[in-house]
């Protein structure tokens, strides 16, 4: 019994210790603290700052202790457009439930609503970014998660914006559901390893909804990029997983759905690319995935550069692109098999759902203007449609092996 | 004028009892009906629809025309021993035969699109297609009637009709294909955007192109050709081949019926 009691005695203190030592400190226009920076100059590490809901204009903030920094009912933290508004110099801190707004533009500084500088474990949860330079920017930092913030860009000049969320030389790092707009790239990743990004949503972005360079062993799931004037473009990376992505209405002259340049090893499956003005492009690309893809009504579905070798491309649907292939090469190295083409008019006499002629997806028009791309000009027309029927019957010059042996006839439904 | 009219009437009558074009109504019916009905999404049934629109009505146009012209030879001579104008006459036989095949392909695609288009979000692409459609008629009626003008034996007429059609529907595009690769190193764009407009086929084509964006697929060319046609300059100039198509078949086979001894 007294060992019992002797224990509650110790547990209490305990709790009693771990209170004392962790204070919160209330910001509020009405308190006795109205300044973040005086709150966290007077905190100690560990300590929380709750800051009310109110109007705040402090310039540059910057956090050098462990900190947890919660807004309640909405405080706006403005930086009046100049300079940077939270500066993060030390690990452990987390921030959430603020409104940051209009950190300045500057061809010097990439000004951030929050910047990570060299850290570890910090979070950013939950907050509200406007009219921001850049949003988050994570430099030499780890072990962080981004998650649940609402960024919104000012759309102006590619050269004057910033990026929503941008990485430089990171690890471990998971960024989720996060909605970006309106930024230069929604997503920027340099120099990253191991980054998770999931359930985002990035869109009408200037240039790039996600862009990432030089960022291997990094998993891509359930994103949507859409409507970014340049689609996604991912670059000199391996071992990069994509899945579950929606690729959307990334339309106009140089759009993309997925730019890959120089990527190896990766796998890219069960995402859609719809409407756009190239579903993926290939540039130098080796041993890539290609599995299980919905390509719908793109202007062409896939764009296969000479310099891409052993890729594979299986069961894929494409459904009523312009052009499901083009490529400027008369050879192949790459596989086809098992995909869904929507204009396949082969026959399947055994029934096993495999259609018995090999289905050509380079048409003779895909290969003329690739070469003349002038020649874009009779698309639909009459004089056309004959060519493609006389190439499909006698290829000459379509590349010979560039074929899908085992086209099949109905969609895949991979979702099941 | 007044006389006109009363050809006119007359002849509009008389075609429409014509079960071409009876058939010809249905034809565009039972296209419209599988484009609509099957077909998820209201845009590429559009583009399909042109498709066949710029097909089918060129030599339906042509040779429907030139046949009515043939066939109605007694009828002239008959109207021309009377004390008429031979202007009239004329306008009333070439209105006669184009406005109904305009009517007959417009009933025939309109009432489709209005049963099975769940939402009618494409009446833009609809109107699209028919002004398209209908100065196609206008222009290859002309064009037909000045073939069986120009032609009495009518066997012979036919078959200019067929191999003006298949000059400007098909080999046309296969001479601007020849030209971009013979003279690949050379700047073609303006001279094939001059090309594309002197042929209403071609013009119809990209006109319907531009106007869905398609023209971003195209990228460098299609920017040359939305920066053409999307300007008013541009659509000037092709709003004027397109009417310089109608007026100039019109009036050459104007002159040749005033003086033509039927």
């Amino acid at each position: 019994m007294i060992k019992l009691i002797l224990h509650f005695i110790f547990f209490y203190l305990l709790l009693n210790f771990n209170t004392t030592f962790s204070k919160e400190i209330v910001v509020s226009p009405k308190s006795f603290i109205k300044s973040i920076s005086q709150a966290i100059q007077i905190s100690r590490s560990g300590d929380t700052i709750n800051i009310k809901s109110g109007y705040y204009t402090e310039g540059n903030i910057i956090i050098n202790k462990p900190l947890i920094i919660i807004g309640t009912r909405n405080p706006v933290i403005d930086g009046l457009g100049t300079g940077e508004i939270f500066t993060i110099t030390s690990s452990d801190v987390e921030i959430s439930g603020l409104t940051i707004n209009n950190s300045g533009v500057s061809y010097l500084y990439e000004n951030a609503g929050i910047k990570l500088k060299e850290v570890t474990n910090c979070r950013i949860l939950n907050n509200t970014f406007i009219n921001n330079f850049f949003a988050i920017y994570l430099a030499k930092s780890s072990n962080s998660i981004i998650s649940g913030n609402y960024i919104e860009g000012m759309r102006k000049k590619e050269t004057n914006s910033g990026n929503g969320i941008h990485l430089w030389d990171c690890r471990d790092i998971i960024i989720s559901n996060n909605i970006i707009l309106n930024h230069r790239d929604g997503i920027y990743f340099e120099f990253v390893r191991n980054g998770r990004i999931f359930d985002n949503r990035s869109y009408n972005n200037l240039r790039y909804g996600l862009h990432f360079m030089f960022s291997d062993s990094c998993k891509y799931w359930e994103n949507i990029f859409e409507s970014n004037s340049a689609g996604v473009a991912v670059m000199y990376t391996k071992n990069v997983l994509m899945k579950k992505n929606v690729f959307r209405n990334n339309w106009g002259t140089s759009s993309y759905g997925l730019l890959l340049k120089d990527i190896s090893n990766s796998e890219i499956k069960e995402n859609q690319f719809i409407g756009n003005s190239v579903g993926i492009l290939l540039e130098g690309c080796s041993r890539i995935i290609i599995n299980k893809n919905d390509l719908t009504e793109n202007g062409w579905a896939i764009k296969l550069m000479a310099n891409s070798m052993e890729n594979s491309f299986s069961l894929n649907n494409f459904i009523n692109n312009s052009f499901n292939l083009s490529t400027n090469s008369m050879q192949n190295f790459n596989k086809f098999e098992g995909n869904y083409w929507s204009n396949y008019n082969g026959y399947d006499l055994d029934k096993n759902g495999v259609g018995d002629v090999p289905f050509r997806p380079v048409t003779m028009f895909s290969v003329i203007v690739e070469k003349q791309h002038l020649a874009l000009i009779l698309l639909n027309s009459h004089f056309v449609k004959l060519l493609d029927i006389a190439e499909g019957v006698v290829p000459s010059i379509t590349p010979n092996a560039l074929i899908d042996p085992k086209p099949s006839m109905k969609a895949i439904n991979w979702s099941k | 004028m007044h006389l006109m009219n009363k050809i006119l009437l007359y002849e509009i009558h008389n075609t429409i009892r014509n079960k071409w074009i009876i058939i010809y109504s249905f034809f565009f019916f039972f296209i419209g009906y599988a484009l609509f009905a099957f077909s998820g999404d209201g845009s590429k049934a559009f583009i399909s629809l042109m498709n066949i629109v710029l097909f089918i009505i060129p030599i339906v146009a042509l040779v429907f025309g030139s046949i009515f012209l043939y066939n109605s030879r007694e009828f002239i001579e008959m109207m021309l021993s009377q004390p008429i104008d031979r202007k009239s006459l004329f306008f009333g036989l070439y209105l006669g035969t184009a406005l109904p095949l305009i009517f007959s392909w417009i009933i025939g695609i309109t009432i489709p699109y209005f049963l099975f288009t769940v939402n009618y979000n494409n009446t833009e692409e609809l109107i699209l297609v028919i002004i398209i459609g209908s100065l196609l008629t206008i222009i290859f009626t002309a064009i037909a009637f000045l073939i069986a003008l120009k032609q009495d034996d009518k066997s012979k007429g036919l078959a200019y009709s067929i191999f003006v059609w298949l000059i400007l529907a098909i080999l046309y595009d296969g001479l601007v294909l020849l030209i971009i690769y013979t003279f690949e190193d050379y700047p073609l764009d303006k001279f094939i955007i001059g090309l594309s407009i002197i042929n209403p086929i071609d013009l119809g084509r990209i006109f319907f192109l531009i106007q869905f964006n398609i023209s971003a697929l195209m990228g460098y060319t299609g920017a040359i050709f939305q920066k053409f046609f999307g300007a008013n300059l541009g659509i000037v100039i092709s709003s004027f081949c397109m009417i310089l198509w109608v007026i100039l078949p019109v009036y050459l086979s104007l002159k040749l019926f005033g003086k033509k001894d039927f």
